[in-house]
């Protein structure tokens, strides 16, 4: 078995005429972050499914741990903890007669039911609430209890689908913090997500969704430098002479902006902050700040999906 | 292509959950107490009717479930009205229940198929049917013993139970249809009023639509109309539009089960009255002959009715 988890060839679903995710391909490593990004009615859910084998695939091929969910639909599954969006539980039951389902569905023996169920808890610190009916349970509460539920199966690929979405920022960084704590125990974890600041943190590589095809896939610096071109932006505050065409000519730089008097903006497609200060002090310069600001997901994304719509409006025009 | 692993896997789990879930919902306890108080009003008429006049009656004990004291019709027939009532109670909400509390694709994500969920709470749905009958039947054989003061004979006991089998046939028609509903409309509001509006059609409008429908399709002859008697040929197909119902075909089996006396369904011919000792019941295995065709019709339409449920279900995309 080759090591990557999740292999997916030409994945193609249609309905009737329309195509809903056409032809991608990626692969997710164990251990992995890999997020699906992109807007809603992109195809990630429908990807998602189509992994599951939860709905039919019209062509080309996946192996989820070296199965097709097409034929052993239960061998994955026996493996692969599923977290729809807004996750859903029985109301009536407590958070451990929900998970003494699930157990129960998937097999577990039931001299270690209890303790799994505990441990799992434990991880997403539910355990105070273990009796508690499900329907006095918030939102937050919901999806720790969904992510319990995973690590109770002790899956080795988590699928998340749009996790943090309507949690408080406390409960998304503790949420966050449960995915990395996934990722370290070697599981694959495929996130989607619109809310790109929580992609940004949490992702290890992210496939960029555009009307069913990837449009982008690699690690957010390696998409930063395919879209942006010169993502990096570093400002200097330096006191001096001929300070401009010295910065300009940093290796890298692409242009220099004075935003005020001593202070510089330099766009570069690299992090040239220890060029920049010994450039500047060469010079004679009196160096007294020196920022940068990586790249975000946000601007790759706003630069992604607005140039499209750009070419579409001028097309229309011409 | 043909998939691996067992359709059955999760079927035990799924079956314990959903008939935990019925035994201790208040859906379930308002529909028993609803049954219960009905019967005991029938049952409290049939006991008036059977002190007064038939203390030399070899059926008393059938009576009970028979006899009906005006205004209120007899134990059998109110549960012929009622089982339904109670089926689609249990099933109307059993699938899109599921996508409306968005634990379907949380439960599909498991390692069971589709088939096991299906089946499961259809046989929950069933089981707990079956559970209430059992109780109702006893609690309905233990009255009559402390009422009538005479022990049932094992003919009686052995029809009352054909009786149960017979009401559970039927009781699982109308879950079935109750689950397909379920799986066709995304709404439980939605599956619980069409459910219930085809049970109120099939149980009131139409044995009023089958004898007019039956005059559409087979007019009366002249001789009839001269006569003033019905045609052979109107009565047949009246007969056979009035059992596409599914409480017709009750109501035939229980007729024919509880009164021994029943010799035939519909018209009776000359022919078949030969030597024929007035009143003289059937033996058990004879009625069960005649009423053979409607178990039969009965089991049937809950398979049928199941089956278009699964494939319904099958071809659904699981989205919540």
């Amino acid at each position: 078995m080759s090591d990557y988890v999740i292999q997916a060839e030409g994945l193609t679903k249609r309905y009737g005429d329309t195509t809903a995710v056409n032809g991608i391909t990626f692969h997710a490593a164990r251990g992995e972050i890999f997020g699906l990004l992109g807007p809603n009615g992109a195809g990630k859910t429908t990807t998602i499914l189509m992994l599951l084998g939860l709905t039919e695939i019209t062509a080309g091929t996946v192996r989820v741990l070296g199965h097709d969910p097409r034929r052993e639909p239960l061998t994955i599954k026996q493996q692969l903890g599923y977290l729809p969006d807004s996750v859903g539980f029985y109301n009536h039951l407590s958070a451990r007669d929900n998970l003494a389902y699930t157990a129960r569905l998937l097999g577990i023996a039931p001299e270690h039911r209890r303790e799994r169920i505990h441990e799992a808890l434990e991880r997403v610190q539910l355990t105070h609430v273990l009796d508690k009916r499900v329907s006095t349970f918030s939102h937050g509460m919901r999806q720790r209890l969904g992510l319990a539920e995973i690590i109770m199966k002790r899956a080795r690929i988590a699928i998340l689908d749009e996790p943090t979405t309507g949690l408080d920022p406390q409960a998304t960084e503790d949420f966050l913090e449960l995915i990395r704590t996934l990722k370290a125990d070697g599981v694959a974890v495929l996130l989607s997500s619109h809310l790109l600041d929580h992609m940004q943190r949490v992702c290890d590589r992210v496939a960029l969704f555009q009307q069913g095809d990837i449009a982008l896939m690699g690690s957010v610096a390696e998409l930063a430098r395919k879209v942006l071109g010169d993502g990096f932006e570093v400002e200097v505050e330096v006191a001096g002479e001929n300070l401009r065409e010295c910065l300009a000519g940093v290796e890298g730089v692409s242009s220099v902006e004075s935003s005020a008097p001593e202070r510089y903006r330099l766009r570069a497609n690299r992090d040239v902050r220890a060029d920049a200060a010994r450039a500047a002090v060469q010079a004679g310069g009196a160096l007294r700040r020196l920022s940068i600001r990586e790249p975000s997901l946000d601007a790759i994304y706003n630069h992604h999906f607005q140039r499209p719509a750009v070419k579409e409006a001028s097309s229309h025009a011409t | 292509m043909q998939r691996e692993g067992s359709p059955w896997r999760g079927l035990a789990a799924v079956t314990l959950k959903e008939l935990a879930d019925h035994l201790s919902s208040a859906r379930m306890r308002v529909l028993e107490w609803l049954v219960v108080l009905t019967a005991a009003a029938a049952l409290y008429g049939a006991l008036q009717g059977i002190r007064q006049t038939t203390s030399s009656d070899p059926f008393v004990f059938l009576r009970l479930f028979t006899s009906s004291q005006a205004p209120l019709p007899s134990f059998a027939s109110i549960l012929g009205f009622l089982i339904p009532l109670i089926a689609i109670g249990l099933g109307f909400d059993a699938i899109n229940g599921e996508y409306s509390r968005r634990t379907m694709s949380r439960v599909l994500s498991q390692p069971i198929y589709r088939d096991a969920l299906l089946l499961g709470k259809f046989i929950a749905g069933l089981a707990t049917l079956a559970i209430s009958l059992v109780c109702l039947w006893l609690l309905l054989i233990g009255l009559g013993l402390l009422l009538l003061g005479v022990p049932p004979s094992g003919e009686e006991v052995a029809r009352s139970l054909v009786f149960l089998v017979i009401a559970l046939a039927y009781a699982g028609v109308w879950l079935a249809v109750a689950m397909l509903f379920s799986t066709i409309f995304k709404s439980a509001a939605t599956s619980a009023l069409v459910s219930l509006g085809l049970w109120l059609f099939l149980a009131l409008l139409w044995p009023m639509l089958a004898p007019a429908l039956a005059n559409v399709i087979a007019p009366p002859d002249l001789m009839s109309v001269l006569s003033g008697q019905p045609s052979l040929h109107t009565l047949h197909w009246q007969q056979i539009l009035e059992r596409i119902s599914p409480t017709q075909l009750f109501g035939e089996a229980v007729v024919v089960i509880l009164s021994p006396m029943t010799r035939t369904l519909g018209p009776v011919f000359l022919h078949q009255l030969e030597g024929l000792v007035m009143g003289a019941p059937l033996p058990l295995m004879e009625s069960l002959s005649i009423v053979w065709p409607q178990v039969v019709g009965l089991i049937a339409g809950c398979i049928l009715l199941f089956a278009i449920a699964y494939v319904v279900f099958q071809r659904q995309e699981v989205r919540a």
